[in-house]
């Protein structure tokens, strides 16, 4: 997850301290991946090093700040304008779980998928409680951009949660298939040659 | 755990107990539901997954007393529908189950509150009054402006929402689902689903038949049906927690 370029995005509008960026990053994502302070100064200083932010000064209160620099604005612009990469998937345990599970002594696969979906739908339903105070809160008038950002966190986790419930299912049903075709390739060759075929 | 009130527990508004469903005999024997167990109670709403075939548009049927179960009972609202009589069994129909279905089946003839007014003068209600009830169901549900238009003037959406509006006028307080955002795109699927849950929370008993993990998330629990049995079922904990969770790992 790119925090570089979140907090790049969050310096834009003007210059920001550091717990005061992790603060910032957390309304809008509604501590989904929480950040720590320490987090957030080690990144500052890379981006510093790469020459995208630079110290600017201290607050009433000796907070050191950060500015975002004109190469800083430059690499924002061009990470809105990219995709975001698909072709090097990350490591997906579940989707290598079924597959090592295909043909395991003593593993029912549809006991490992009734496990997962049991959990996805459990986990699918807190999401979607908090999704509906969510809707609420963003519906209301004086509603602020934190609180649509939080909502379509919230949906991207349900959504993300229901393709897995989707794939399970489809995992399923592509299994009890095939293991039914095993089962009439099976009847289907007597031990011996069957005699001629007798019509009705 | 066992729900209760000073009054003592919780009655169900509908029950299922052992219920079975047999079609055909013989060798051409299919068992649609086998002893299935279920309670919904007032206030709560519960998502039945399954595959096809698994029973679950079977399911929906019985508790509606549209058709009858090979054996078990069906309960509602602490009267056994499988053994009412036909008058009787019609009456319950009318006063105390609603249906909701994918292709929203409101009369095109009849306005939104014609629609929605219609199940209670079939029960005796005075079409004034009946029609004051069904304008307030709309309003109740936010959807006032719809009142005199005709299905052919409404979304899909929109004709579904007066669906569940009709579904849970009067004093129908069970309403069952097949299906219900099936024809809907993703949006406004979602958003006949708040109101399905925002009824439940006002204290109807929901039953909604769904293959769309997204939409049974909404629910209270999530029934898993295969080969006409319940195989697991899951309840809903606090999201906090969950999130909680996940930032520690």
């Amino acid at each position: 997850m790119s925090i570089r370029h979140g907090l790049l995005a969050l310096l834009e509008p003007g210059p920001r301290y550091g717990n005061q960026l992790r603060a910032e990053f957390e309304a809008r994502t509604g501590a989904t991946w929480p950040l720590n302070v320490g987090q957030v100064y080690t990144t500052l200083s890379r981006l510093e090093r790469d020459g995208y932010v630079t110290p600017d000064g201290e607050d009433d209160s000796g907070h050191p700040l950060y500015a975002i620099t004109a190469e800083g604005r430059a690499e924002l612009r061009s990470w809105y304008a990219t995709p975001v990469d698909r072709e090097r998937p990350a490591r997906d345990e579940l989707a290598i779980k079924l597959a090592m599970a295909i043909g395991a002594p003593d593993v029912d696969i549809r006991d490992v998928i009734q496990r997962q979906r049991h959990h996805t739908l459990k986990a699918m339903q807190d999401y979607t409680r908090l999704k509906a105070e969510a809707l609420t809160a963003a519906e209301r008038p004086d509603a602020g951009s934190d609180a649509v950002a939080w909502l379509l966190v919230l949906e991207q986790l349900i959504f993300q949660a229901e393709s897995e419930a989707r794939w399970l299912d489809h995992s399923e049903s592509r299994l009890i298939r095939f293991a039914h075709r095993a089962k009439t390739a099976k009847t289907a060759q007597p031990a011996h040659k069957p005699r001629e075929r007798t019509t009705r | 755990m066992t729900t209760t009130t000073p009054g003592g527990p919780v009655q169900a508004v509908l029950q299922l107990k052992a219920l079975t469903r047999v079609h055909g005999t013989g060798a051409a024997e299919v068992h649609a539901l086998r002893g299935i167990d279920l309670d919904v109670r007032a206030g709560e709403l519960v998502a039945v997954m399954g595959p096809s075939g698994s029973g679950k548009s079977t399911l929906l049927t019985l508790a509606g007393g549209l058709d009858h179960p090979t054996s078990g009972q069906v309960i509602v609202e602490g009267t056994d529908i499988t053994a009412a009589s036909r008058s009787q069994l019609a009456a319950l129909r009318r006063r105390s189950i609603g249906y909701v279905f994918q292709d929203y089946n409101l009369i095109p003839a009849l306005t939104a509150a014609e629609n929605i007014a219609l199940p209670r003068e079939l029960d005796g209600v005075r079409a004034g009054r009946a029609r004051k009830e069904a304008l307030a169901a709309l309003a109740e549900m936010g959807l006032a402006d719809l009142a005199d238009r005709f299905p052919d003037e409404m979304s899909g959406g929109q004709q579904q929402r007066v669906a569940i509006a009709r579904a849970l006028v009067g004093d129908r307080r069970l309403v069952l689902a097949d299906e219900p955002t099936g024809a809907l795109d993703s949006e406004t699927g979602e958003a006949v689903l708040g109101l399905l849950r925002s009824r439940c929370d006002a204290g109807a008993a929901g039953v909604l038949v769904t293959h769309e993990p997204r939409f049974a998330a909404w629910a209270d629990r999530v029934v898993f049906l295969r080969d006409g049995s319940v195989v697991d079922q899951t309840l809903r904990t606090g999201a906090e927690e969950l999130l909680a969770g996940e930032g520690a790992r």
